[in-house]
């Protein structure tokens, strides 16, 4: 046996180079499979004689054997180290001859980096193994919510940014596309990018689906907290979500509508009552966190909103307004508020007076004509998407062929009597 | 009892007299007024019941005087409405009112007003009488299908149910004539009718109906007519809380009216009504041009001098003693069996008016100053002023320090490019999220035919 695992790399070795070969190597290893299955124990010492990125079609399915079955705690790591190197060195071209066995190999190093509990191991090579196997960067791979939820565990959530900056538009599988923008949703949250955090968890809720399922309760509990944080007040669901989705999503997320409605009233008391009843379920769900972010939200809200109605106001009054108990916190509030842009205001410590101060921004600076510049340029980039989608779903001959039988159908109704059973 | 009858009828029949022309009204209000600016707190302790009830006629008159006595906090009003109710059903025919309000009067009026079984039964035992002899007639009308004859007979029995007090059948019976009427006139006194009985029973939409059939009817009406159905009119769009419209039903109202209508409303009423409504939902102009030089409806503010001062002292921008009259005339407002439950909202409308008014013109406001014509503190004013803000109804901001409202001109040009961005951004998300909506339709399409025809 031993043997033909040696003539098996001896055909990668030679195999290697045009794509002929290639074609042809690929349905011998996939003749052998079964029999590399079977051998996995044993294949770890022929890695030697391979070039990760010469031969990455064969490395690729030897370490796809090798690591399908248990691997042991002490071969974990040398594990990880081959895989990772050929992640990293390993030719796109050859990998995406067989996706499937790449995916799977890099599942399996997400399942060992988190079972050493070192997740922080696995972004690097996940990053680099996603951009291999996508085609454009506008493509959702099953690795995307894999990466992503590396990056939550290892807490690197800066790392997620890099991959979530990119437009996903093209979705094979359902099931990644939930929990790549639950995960994103959290990712963002995680870095307080309330808006993005919205548009990522607003994508899974309104998805299109048959059934609810739980990725998007999930998101919807974390969509009306961040909406509660970031907005104050919950939209209900827009039209073009899926009746499931309407129909069921609230009764499945009460504790948080209730939040909703107590945070409506604006009123701490009734917020505070309301968290404490349903406390166990937030802890349960691990929202707590965000619960008390809504709470401190509301504080906000309320000094924001005394920027709209007044110029000067006393800190006591601030305080006595926004229903905190003394003139010193109103300070750490608005203080804190001033820092992160959200008012503009100046404190004047002497007479405890706090002056606010219109948004200075006069639209007049380079960087801002810069900054319109850019958006008219991505707005016109979409608009030219937009069309290129309509040109192309118009020659999409499913929608031909229904729009067809319609017509037909309409004509029928229109020109003969007879009803169309009959016929 | 019979004495005590004959001289309550008196004393009614001479405020009605007093009541039902113009300078002896005039006279009887500025008293009253004067009375309550003497005790200004408790002005509903002054209420002329008598007065009042002098304005109406027929069941509305015992209704109102019922409502009175419900609502009422003094028990000496009180027992003066509930007296006058008494021996104004006595002389009716609604002796389920009668058990009322005898149960109401629970003895405290002495002997004199308990519950009369001799007079109860007689008038249930001629009512059963009438009813039969009614029937009896509308049958043989029915066989001989005379048109004219059979709406006589349900209008007969309509006028017999609600004099009993059985408000429903009367309805019924008066909307059946509808099918028998042969020229306009009839239909007119139907609607008229209809409106009645829906205005007691509370079904404005009823009235708003019947009101507009009404209208439709014929090509001239008689002015007091037009006068009925606005005020009925009106009266509908009070109760709907569309108080502009119903503003403009009261002052389009003629003066013909004057007190024909008062088994509804009093001419008082349209005055008050129509005022108030115009206060809370005109803006400037249309209170100049609608109210004030409206020549028609200034007869009937004569008769409501308080109304009358008050819209004049609102658009002179005498704020105070405009909230002044208004304060005095709460609590005979909340007597009012159609107004009571709209003095509130458009008290707060029109106060909410006056202060957005007196701000308008001005850049900056001293707070102080403000809070004086408004008879308020400072920090009460604050607050009122913090809401209309908020609610985007004067732009403006308050400097708390110095205790001055500053006048905030927005700035279009910024506000302008804010929104660009702001939509550039939403459009952006909407399209791309519509994109992978999409997207993900086609892919459920694609695995659908998969599954079907089981090929990749």
């Amino acid at each position: 046996m031993e043997d033909s695992i040696e003539a098996l790399v001896a055909h990668v070795q030679a195999l290697s180079g045009t794509p002929e070969d290639l074609t042809h190597l690929h349905s011998l290893l996939k003749q052998r499979e079964d029999s590399l299955h079977s051998q996995a124990s044993q294949l770890l010492p022929f890695f030697e004689h391979l070039d990760p990125s010469k031969h990455s079609l064969g490395y690729l399915y030897l370490l796809e054997a090798a690591s399908s079955g248990t691997i042991v705690r002490e071969q974990a790591s040398e594990f990880l180290v081959i895989a990772s190197n050929f992640v990293d060195t390993c030719s796109a071209e050859q990998i995406r001859l067989a996706p499937d066995k790449f995916i799977s190999v890099c599942k399996r190093i997400k399942d060992q980096v988190i079972l050493l509990q070192m997740p922080i191991r696995g972004i690097v090579p996940l990053r680099t193994a996603i951009r291999k196997l996508q085609s454009s960067s506008e493509r959702l791979t099953s690795l995307h919510p894999d990466f992503l939820i590396l990056c939550l565990l290892a807490k690197c959530y800066k790392a997620g940014l890099s991959l979530l900056g990119d437009d996903i538009i093209e979705v094979d599988q359902p099931r990644d596309f939930f929990l790549y923008f639950y995960y994103g949703g959290m990712i963002n949250i995680g870095l307080k990018r309330f808006q993005k955090a919205l548009e990522c968890l607003h994508n899974a809720v309104t998805a299109p689906m048959a059934q609810l399922n739980q990725m998007a309760v999930e998101a919807y509990k974390k969509y009306i907290l961040v909406y509660l944080i970031y907005n104050g007040q919950v939209p209900s669901l827009p039209k073009y979500s899926s009746s499931a989705a309407q129909r069921n999503l609230k009764n499945y997320a009460q504790p948080y509508v209730d939040l909703a409605n107590s945070y409506a009233s604006g009123k701490f008391s009734e917020l505070e009552s309301c968290i404490e009843t349903n406390r166990e379920k937030f802890e349960n769900d691990k929202n707590l966190g965000l619960v008390r972010q809504v709470v401190s939200s509301l504080y906000k809200r309320s000094i924001q909103r005394l920027t709209q109605t007044y110029l000067t106001l006393s800190l006591e009054d601030i305080a006595r307004r926004v229903q905190l108990q003394t003139a010193k916190e109103a300070e750490m509030h608005v203080l804190r508020m001033i820092q992160d842009g959200e008012i503009f205001a100046t404190i004047n410590q002497k007479d405890g007076m706090v002056s606010f101060i219109e948004d200075p921004e006069q639209y007049k600076t380079c960087e801002m004509v810069e900054h319109i510049d850019l958006s008219i340029q991505r707005i016109m980039t979409l608009s030219k998407k937009i069309r290129a989608y309509d040109e192309q779903i118009s020659c999409d001959p499913s929608y031909l062929s229904k729009i067809g039988k319609e017509r037909t159908k309409f004509d029928m109704d229109d020109f003969d009597p007879v009803p169309q059973k009959f016929l | 009892m019979e004495g005590e009858e004959d001289t309550m009828g008196t004393a009614r029949g001479s405020a009605m007299w007093s009541n039902g022309g113009g300078p002896g009204d005039d006279e009887e209000v500025v008293e009253a007024e004067q009375q309550k600016q003497q005790r200004p707190i408790a002005s509903g302790d002054h209420m002329d019941v008598e007065a009042y009830a002098g304005l109406y006629s027929g069941r509305t008159r015992i209704v109102r005087l019922m409502f009175i006595a419900d609502r009422c906090g003094n028990p000496s009003t009180q027992m003066e409405a509930l007296r006058m109710a008494y021996d104004e059903i006595k002389e009716g025919e609604d002796t389920q009112l009668h058990r009322e309000v005898v149960k109401k009067i629970d003895g405290r009026l002495g002997p004199g007003y308990e519950l009369d079984h001799v007079w109860a039964d007689a008038v249930d035992r001629r009512a059963e009488q009438r009813k039969e002899k009614l029937e009896s007639e509308l049958n043989s009308y029915k066989t001989n299908l005379i048109k004219e004859s059979i709406r006589m007979g349900y209008n007969d029995f309509g006028d017999f149910h609600y004099a009993h007090g059985m408000l429903g059948d009367a309805f019924k019976s008066y909307v059946r004539t509808r099918d028998y009427c042969t020229n306009s006139k009839h239909i007119i006194q139907t609607c008229l009718n209809v409106i009645l009985v829906s205005i007691e029973m509370g079904q404005f939409m009823h009235v708003t109906n019947y009101v507009s059939k009404a209208e439709q009817a014929s090509e001239v009406l008689e002015p007091v007519t037009v006068a009925k159905l606005k005020c009925a009119a009106g009266l509908a769009h009070l109760e709907a809380k569309k108080y502009k419209l119903a503003a403009r039903k009261f002052l389009e109202t003629g003066i013909e009216l004057g007190n024909q209508y008062s088994e509804v409303i009093a001419a008082q009423d349209v005055a008050t009504y129509g005022g108030l409504c115009a206060l809370a939902s005109f803006d400037r102009t249309e209170l100049k041009n609608k109210v004030i030089d409206n020549i028609n409806f200034r007869n009937f503010l004569e008769l409501v001098p308080e109304v009358r001062e008050l819209i004049h002292d609102f658009y002179a921008s005498r704020y105070a003693t405009c909230l002044e009259y208004l304060e005095n005339l709460k609590e005979t407002l909340l007597l009012d069996i159609h107004l009571h439950d709209h003095v509130e909202t458009l008290y707060t409308l029109i106060r909410h008016k006056a202060i957005i008014q007196y701000t308008h013109p001005f850049i900056s406001v001293d707070l102080h100053t403000m809070a004086d014509a408004f008879k308020t503190s400072v920090s009460g004013l604050e607050k009122e002023l913090e809401a209309l803000i908020t609610d985007n109804q004067i732009q403006a901001r308050i400097d708390s320090h110095n205790k001055i409202l500053y006048a905030r001109h927005a700035d279009q040009r910024n506000a302008t490019f804010q929104r660009v961005l702001q939509t550039g951004v939403d459009f952006d998300k909407d399209v791309k999220a519509m994109l992978l909506r999409a997207n993900l339709f086609k892919h459920e399409h694609n695995a659908k035919a998969t599954r079907k025809f089981g090929f990749i």
